[in-house]
């Protein structure tokens, strides 16, 4: 993915690192980009334009990936002179979230960007904002229907155990009758199922390869650490460990570092700050982590700004903002770790 | 209170059905019982982990490593136990922990180090114990709501010093504490915490007037009060105790963790409750000890420590544990009442 973020044609312009690489990872095959220049379709760029009103009803930041989304969104809106973000109290309570939006229909936003706390339960409200003729972007956690959301942002579950499983895979590849480990998030949630399914679907590339022991945590330093802590004690030997989250990660390497092990490399998940610094400092057993960048915030903003000022994005043949865009689950390890420590979050 | 109080406290501690024979031989027959079918299961369970991973089970590794994580939750339980015995409730007991150790691990805290961390989790799991018992005991509010308003705002609080982020803990003394160098004799320095909390909580139950009073409040409020008790006095100085306790834990969570997380302390009333009732205390009060309670949240790690070695899933663990809480409440009163 980084040799792709030089090409001309970032989202926004070259601060728009993320977005770029997004962009341009989803239209490599069609790259045409010179007949761009003469196109009579408006494209967002940096300039100031029509002004825009932009609704943001986010999450409550009880961790750290969803603080980060809050802070991103924030950011990027303060970046644009022509855009003004009415952003509510992060809530994680759907009646109140439901109330939340409603009172940002009413205010009459231009555009509408939601991160539900459930998706299914604010699909109503989404219909409604639509119905309104406001715009939705619908941040990560999807509404149930297609028509409540104008564009749909995310991050990609099942991407993040592909990469993970692929990027263990290399490294082990050629090691007889290699042995793996998963410390799972918290099964309750469907996301832990993708996840894991993407990683056991990466490993069966390398039939070398094991996966000898899964256990699940709650993305919490005090569970990994639990949990991490008996994983160590059942499997007295194995090569690689899969940690779906940097948070619970905090705790699973404390446990690592108590039980005086460094056999094995490990591979996080989401993209701390913390884990990046551990990565580039080379001092621990954790390798890489897979993100699930939350600078998908930033980008649904550049994307709600792009639909209040009816213009399309740069680089893209079409004259509208896509539908649907999915994040990829790059991998970050000591080689791009400085490119991308910037998104790195608390 | 025309009555010596002290009598009327012996008569509330050791009044037993009247079924023939001594009521003290039969009360002191009956505790053993529940000890002793504790015992049973967490024996079988030994076995159980035994027989299931023969390496990894019975090594000395894993026993530091069941022992360590029965330390936070234990010393909140044994906090725990009084409560219940008195015929209260905490459901703070897993927010306070939670505020205890963001509020220990802020920035301006570990600039005074070991102590400063150290004094700062007590005295916040203190302090928010005395206003559970000033609500509870003054304020005539019910244990419940009065616990279960201190759970929603200890978390809101907490959630607010760490804007949802990890607090990492950079003062060296705390982390070595956590570490394997610091085992004493083996075992590490957590373990002897808690086997610290659980005698000082066995001493203080069974061996003061407090522990008598506690006992007499929960057994009948009004004759206790008749006997001469500031009931209300005793119910506050139970809910600090239940405080103090959090407050270690958090400290002891702090060691074991090497942070501070708003999500810490994770339903840990739950647990501490259900190893409380467990443990053989009646939910009504009047009766109860800190043997059992131990012996409670021993079951219960043992239990997920062997989940973990055979690899379960999560959704299996749950079944599991559910019917492993209803099994041994059962075996327990049903020894319980043959004798």
């Amino acid at each position: 993915m980084p040799s792709h973020t030089s090409r001309r044609g970032l989202l926004f312009g070259a601060a728009a690192l993320s977005t770029g690489a997004l962009i341009t990872g989803c239209t490599s095959n069609e790259s045409k980009d010179d007949d761009s220049d003469d196109k009579s379709q408006q494209v967002a760029d940096d300039k100031p334009g029509k002004k825009v009103t932009i609704g943001f009803a986010g999450p409550q930041a009880d961790h750290g990936w969803l603080n980060a989304i809050n802070d991103n969104a924030k950011k990027r809106a303060e970046k644009y002179s022509d855009v003004t973000l009415e952003a509510t109290e992060g809530s994680n309570d759907t009646a109140a979230q439901i109330g939340q939006v409603e009172t940002l229909i009413n205010k009459k936003v231009d555009v509408l960007v939601v991160l539900p706390a459930d998706g299914k339960a604010l699909t109503q409200v989404g219909l409604k904002a639509m119905k309104a003729g406001i715009p939705v972007v619908n941040l990560d956690r999807v509404f149930a229907s297609p028509q409540a959301y104008r564009c749909w942002i995310g991050g990609d579950n099942y991407g993040m155990g592909l990469s993970a499983g692929h990027y263990i895979g290399e490294k082990l590849k050629d090691k007889k009758n290699a042995r793996v480990v998963e410390l799972a998030g918290l099964d309750n949630l469907e996301l832990t199922k993708q996840r894991s399914k993407g990683f056991d679907d990466a490993l069966k590339n390398y039939p070398n390869i094991k996966k000898v022991a899964r256990q699940a945590a709650d993305f919490t330093v005090e569970s990994g650490q639990s949990k991490m802590s008996q994983l160590l004690q059942a499997q007295k030997n194995f090569d690689a460990l899969w940690n779906h989250d940097d948070d619970q990660g905090v705790g699973a390497l404390r446990a690592i570092k108590q039980a005086g092990r460094d056999d094995f490399l490990m591979v996080g998940g989401a993209g701390a700050l913390s884990a990046m610094q551990a990565i580039e400092a080379d001092n621990s057993v954790l390798k890489a982590t897979v993100l699930y960048p939350p600078t998908m915030a930033a980008s649904a903003i550049d994307l709600a700004r792009a639909l209040g000022q009816g213009k399309g994005i740069n680089g893209m043949a079409e004259f509208e903002i896509p539908s649907f865009v999915t994040c990829y689950s790059a991998v970050v390890d000591k080689e791009n770790v400085g490119q991308y420590m910037s998104t790195g979050f608390k | 209170m025309t009555q010596p109080a002290p009598a009327a406290e012996a008569a509330t501690r050791k009044s037993t059905p009247a079924d023939g024979g001594s009521p003290w031989r039969t009360a002191v027959a009956r505790a053993d019982v529940r000890t002793l079918s504790l015992l049973g299961v967490l024996a079988a369970l030994i076995v159980i982990g035994g027989i299931t991973q023969p390496d990894s089970f019975l090594d000395s590794d894993n026993v530091q490593l069941i022992l360590t994580q029965a330390s936070v939750i234990g010393v909140v339980t044994v906090g725990m136990t009084f409560v219940i015995i008195s015929g209260g409730i905490d459901l703070s007991v897993g927010a306070i922990v939670a505020l205890a150790s963001v509020w220990a691990t802020t920035v301006a805290t570990q600039e005074y180090g070991f102590a400063g961390i150290l004094f700062t989790a007590v005295i916040v799991g203190m302090g928010c114990g005395l206003v559970n018992g000033l609500l509870i005991a003054y304020g005539a509010i019910v244990p419940f709501i009065a616990t279960l308003a201190m759970l929603a705002a200890g978390r809101g609080l907490a959630l607010q010093i760490t804007d949802g982020k990890t607090q990492m803990v950079t003062v060296d003394g705390v982390l070595k504490l956590g570490e394997r160098d610091s085992y004493i004799l083996g075992i590490p320095p957590l373990v002897l915490v808690f086997a610290a909390v659980t005698v000082a909580g066995w001493l203080i139950l069974n061996r003061t007037t407090f522990g008598r009073r506690s006992v007499a409040v929960g057994g009948n409020a009004e004759a206790a009060r008749l006997a001469g008790i500031d009931v209300r006095r005793q119910r506050l100085y139970l809910y600090l105790l239940s405080g103090l306790c959090c407050g270690i834990a958090a400290f002891l969570l702090i060691i074991l963790s090497g942070s501070g997380q708003n999500t810490n302390g994770n339903l840990y009333e739950l647990d501490a409750i259900a190893a409380v009732i467990i443990g053989g205390t009646l939910l009504s009060g009047g009766r109860g000890t800190i043997t059992g309670s131990v012996l409670g949240v021993l079951i219960f790690t043992t239990i997920q420590n062997i989940f973990a070695l055979n690899n379960l899933e999560t959704a299996t663990q749950q079944i599991a544990k559910g019917a492993i809480i209803v099994a041994a409440v059962l075996v327990q009163r049903r020894s319980a009442t043959t004798t």
